[in-house]
């Protein structure tokens, strides 16, 4: 039977604009709709009724519930795939393509998938394709073939997706009669509400309901929006976490494509209505079998006509309705098949090759055929509480109403609407507005508290409000008859391809939970959601181990509520980009930029090498400002560092400097840096770059919680200053000329010393003479204002000493030719203190510091050493992380490089690495392997330092 | 995400604070043997029911502070700065959204 949608006449409950005709392709044939109709409602106008081929049978599929839930709907828009076809709507230039087809939507070889499906039962690939496992690969490649799914374009660019923060009073889950009831009510006392509905219009049922429906849904409507109800249509409220935290996906943002709302919500409202089932039988899954919901929206909202001689099984109002609506648009009923006579359908035969199948007959429960190309069903309901399962309710079956219904909510979320009972329009409506009002009522609670608990906030006005009663009369349940499976078998899952037959299947194996059927079978678990499947799931399992559904109970729904895309988490990144003050000069030299933890820097100006050997030949300069600093004052400064660094503070001078190494409480390295004595009670201390946060932080905690009773104060400075390293041998001369107020000889200001002073016209600039580089260095910290000045004043003054600015690379080539290791590089989150080698260092004399057990015991055992390596072939540089074996023939690991570089000022190359300490001793023959696989040799050093261990340079 | 009340900056978001884990006390490091100093470091109770813990206001006050934790239920109680004798709520819930207080 060949059968084609047409158009109806114009009506006034359609929300299509026929005025404004809208021009799309479909599989590469160019095709008119109009605006407002979505893909599917326009794919259906044009005759085409068949949209993909199922995930594991290729079954051809068409319309089942013509909404966001439709698992058999999926299409490629342009470069986007899985795309919900009755709910995006069509634009104009669409090109909309069917997917999971191969080669074409008319002609899917794959399909013979459907003439072995009895071979392919539930766990069919995993049993089939576990062993031998060495021949996975091959499985695999031709097992993607089959994978369901569209097509990912790489090559796409990457969208505008956004992120809000909102704290509104109440939020309203669904804009059904009672969710707009129930905002509107809440509004009226006084709370700010969001009211979230996914469809594209306000009303839910009412949309495809009479002319008074739509008339309530659009009073309503009005009557929102005059109280400043926020409306988020085509948005999802997709999760709800502790205290009322709810992820909303706002999916009609005029500027994003998507927006993730992060919303903290006094009081949640879930007002989600209800879901229609499928009903289970041979042949449910042939096209031209529909929900009634289908086919009511069809008609009512998009003008098409379904079918053109229908058989409809109806248990309830809303398949009576759609008899109705079916013969307002001109389709033949050849049957009504009354549910709650006892009558069902049987099964459901299809005719017609490629695009042209469509069912051609129905089989009834007395054995009557019936040919037709329409199949309505309306067999029952499924209250969709998501949201409220994350609340931690768990629904419970009622068998009178055949559907679940929820159990205990907390006190901050309120239910209503269909999922919470039946009623007339005007019982629903009063629900809502009862919630909508209670919920007012317990925002406002809970504002006053959150108030009245922030010791900073204005004064609560007056004593706490009551916190008001649910004192709601409940709305009704009306009877059900409980049709879920017929005596034959169908598809439960549609997404997924799991039959009843399969459910079967898993039950005989001995499946006995629901949570493990629906991971092994994987009904549920498709792009629905289990929005259609999880009760006729629990349904068929009840019948095949001979248990009530409420016995077999349900799966727990987990957020999300409808699948997000990963650009809406993704989203934008609320992060700040730190850049110094001189950022300006760096970018206008043309710096290659690197990310460094929150900081961009210039890794190099032009050739690293270049600007190391110019350092060390003549003078560099480099910015160094997201060294972090930390300035700390008080009498109990000294105890503090002592508590914090392995080795002795309380003498250190004033003018005076020190180096320290800081462990944490397991005697692993947390940090590592210098610290001044700027004054009597006054310290600077700096932190390596990435740990300046953690830190702070840390002092914070020992300060706070151990040492109440210590006097320190301590102010993270790192931007307030910026940092300029003045390194090479002309430096001191360099300095002289714009230093004023300090003596800068040898013998004044010697190395590990700190000084304050004017540089070049600015006041209270901090200068450090010590060198990562190796070289005699000034390390200058400028008020961060006036860091670009004393940049350009120390280039200018320097032109004739051979000046010129060096990147983070320069500097990493320069402290590893002087074996300064780096925290987090050179050592790891095992790497106690002992491992730097700088055992000089660890004070066990000392009363306390964090970490000093941990550091003691290791001492006295074996523990891996850093040490300078290089390798016997100069030019050879083992990439980071390259392993370093026991042997030339041996595949055991006894340590690796930790960094590695070639170094211009000896010509050659020269690494960090951790070894065991078997292995540790200078001279030692190393085996490193590369990451090619090639083995080459290498030889540990006498010291940490490749270039001028006795450091001479630094201190002359 | 839990609502964590702050003693000085009210009830935030968790995300605005760190964990900082259960409460635990220090041994004196001069003389504690291994099996102490790692127990500290490692062994926590995680009891099922309430739990001292610390929370340190990273994104507000950029104060460390204890309070309960029902491990259960996630109901928060008590949050006390440290050196204070009592804490904002007595030793009730600081049940901001539930019926009762």
């Amino acid at each position: 039977m060949s059968f084609v949608s047409i158009r109806l006449p114009s009506a006034g409950s359609e929300v299509i604009d026929r005025a404004r005709p809208v021009t799309f392709s479909w599989n590469g044939k160019k095709l008119k709709a109009f605006t407002g109709d979505t893909i599917a409602s326009a794919i259906l106008a044009n005759g085409d009724h068949i949209f993909g081929r199922s995930m594991k049978y290729h079954r051809p599929r068409g319309v089942l519930t013509a909404d966001f839930w439709d698992p058999n709907l999926f299409v490629q828009v342009d470069d986007e795939p899985n795309v919900r076809a009755a709910h995006r709507l069509v634009e104009n230039g669409m090109k909309v393509t069917s997917q999971n087809v191969w080669p074409s939507l008319k002609y899917d070889v794959k399909a013979a998938n459907g003439l072995v499906g009895r071979f392919l039962t539930a766990g069919f690939y995993y049993k089939t394709f576990m062993k031998p496992a060495k021949l996975w690969p091959a499985y695999e490649r031709i097992l993607a073939r089959f994978a369901p799914g569209g097509e990912v374009d790489l090559d796409t660019p990457h969208g505008y997706y956004d992120k809000r923060y909102a704290h509104p009073d109440v939020v309203v889950a669904g804009a059904g009669p009672a969710g707009l009831a129930a905002a509107i009510a809440a509004a009226r006392a006084g709370a700010s509400v969001m009211l979230v509905e996914h469809e594209h219009q306000v009303g839910g049922h009412l949309l495809w309901g009479s002319d008074d429906d739509r008339a309530a849904a659009a009073g309503m409507l009005t009557d929102a929006r005059n109280l400043g109800v926020e409306i988020l249509t085509n948005s999802t409220v997709t999760g709800r976490y502790e205290d009322n935290w709810l992820g909303i996906l706002q999916r009609n943002h005029h500027i994003a494509e998507e927006r993730l709302i992060k919303a903290r919500a006094k009081m949640l409202i879930v007002a989600g209505g209800l879901i229609e089932r499928p009903y289970v039988f041979a042949g449910n899954d042939i096209p031209g079998v529909m929900t009634s919901g289908a086919v009511r929206r069809l008609i009512t909202m998009y003008g098409i006509k379904p079918g053109t001689r229908a058989v409809v099984l109806t248990a309830n109002e809303s398949g009576d309705a759609a008899v109705a609506d079916l013969e307002r648009a001109g389709v033949e009923i050849a049957e009504v098949v009354d549910g709650r006579t006892g009558a069902f359908v049987r099964s459901a035969e299809g005719s017609g090759r490629g695009t042209n199948h469509r069912l051609s007959a129905v089989t009834l429960s007395d054995g009557t055929k019936i040919d037709a190309d329409l199949l309505v069903t309306a067999v029952g309901w499924t209250a969709p509480t998501s949201l409220l399962n994350m609340s931690g309710d768990r629904p419970v079956y009622d068998p009178a109403a055949a559907r679940f219904f929820p159990g205990k909510t907390p006190d901050n979320v309120l239910a209503t609407g269909g999922m919470v009972g039946d009623g007339t329009h005007d019982q629903l409506v009063a629900h809502g507005a009862a919630t909508g009002t209670l919920a007012a009522g317990r925002a406002a609670v809970v504002q006053h508290r959150l108030q009245a608990a922030t010791a900073r906030a204005a004064a609560v006005d007056g004593p706490e409000p009551d916190y008001p009663e649910d004192l709601r009369t409940p709305l009704g349940r009306d009877p059900h008859p409980a049709l879920f499976r017929s005596t034959t078998h169908g598809m439960v899952d549609y997404s997924e391809d799991v039959s009843s037959k399969d459910l079967f299947g898993a039950a005989a194996e001995g499946f006995d939970s629901v949570e493990l059927i629906k991971r092994f079978t994987t009904a549920t678990m498709g792009p629905s959601q289990g929005k259609l499947e999880t009760v006729n799931t629990v349904a068929v399992l009840a019948e095949a181990r001979g248990e009530t559904i409420a016995e077999v109970g349900t799966t727990v729904w987990r957020p999300p509520y409808a699948p997000i895309t990963l650009g809406a988490l993704g989203g934008r990144v609320f992060e700040p980009v730190r850049v110094s003050s001189i950022q300006s000069y760096h970018e206008s030299k043309g710096a290659t930029p690197i990310l460094a933890g929150q900081w961009i820097r210039p890794e190099h100006y032009d050739d690293p090498q270049a600007e190391v050997t110019n350092t060390r030949t003549n003078v560099g300069i480099t910015d160094v400002t997201p060294l972090g600093k930390l300035d700390l004052k008080g009498p109990d400064v000294p105890k503090l560092l002592s508590l914090l660094y392995t080795n002795k503070w309380m003498q250190l001078p004033i003018g005076g400097v020190r180096y320290g190494i800081m462990c944490a409480e397991d005697g692993v390295v947390l940090d590592d840096g210098v610290t001044a004595r700027l004054g009597d009670e006054h310290y600077l201390m700096t932190t390596t770059s990435s740990g300046a946060g953690g830190v702070w932080n840390w002092i914070e905690n020992w300060l706070q919680t151990e040492h109440p009773d210590w006097q320190v104060h301590v102010t993270p400075v790192t931007t307030g200053f910026t940092s300029i390293n003045v390194a090479g041998p002309n430096s001191r001369k360099l300095m002289g000329r714009v230093v004023a107020g300090v003596d800068l000889s040898n013998e004044a200001f010697p190395y590990m010393n700190v000084r304050t002073g004017t540089v070049a016209g600015v006041d209270d600039c901090v200068m450090w003479r010590i060198g990562f580089t190796g070289e005699l260095s000034y390390e200058i910290q400028v008020p961060a204002g006036y860091g670009l000045h004393v940049w350009e004043a120390l280039l200018a003054d320097g032109k004739d000493l051979g000046i010129a600015p060096f990147g983070l690379e320069a500097q990493r080539v320069m402290r590893l030719e002087k074996g300064h290791f780096i925290v987090g590089q050179d050592t790891d989150g095992l790497s106690k203190a002992p491992t730097t080698g700088m055992t000089g260092l660890l004070k066990l004399d000392k009363d306390d510091w964090t970490g000093m057990p941990e550091v003691k015991w290791a001492l006295e055992g074996d523990y891996p050493h850093i040490v300078a390596i290089q390798p016997t072939d100069p030019n050879c540089v083992p990439e980071e992380a390259c392993q370093i074996l026991r042997g030339p023939e041996s595949n055991e690991i006894v340590g690796r490089i930790t960094s590695s570089r070639y170094s211009p000022t000896l010509n050659r190359s020269i690494c960090l690495g951790q070894l065991s300490p078997e292995f540790a001793e200078a001279g030692t023959e190393l085996t490193v392997l590369l990451v090619n696989g090639e083995r080459v040799t290498a030889k540990v050093m006498k010291h940490h330092a490749h270039f001028d261990p006795e450091g001479e340079r630094l201190r002359g | 995400m839990l609502l964590v009340p702050c003693p000085n900056c009210g009830p935030r978001s968790s995300q605005d604070l760190t964990y900082g884990g259960e409460s635990h006390s220090r041994p004196d490091p001069k003389t504690a043997t291994p099996e102490e100093w790692r127990t500290y470091l490692y062994l926590r109770d995680n009891p099922s029911g309430w739990l001292v813990e610390t929370w340190y206001c990273s994104s507000g006050c950029r104060r460390w502070f204890k309070l309960e934790r029902h491990t259960l239920t996630g109901e928060l109680r008590d949050p006390i700065l440290p050196g204070s004798k009592t804490g904002v709520a007595s030793d009730e819930a600081t049940n901001i959204q539930g019926g009762t207080k």
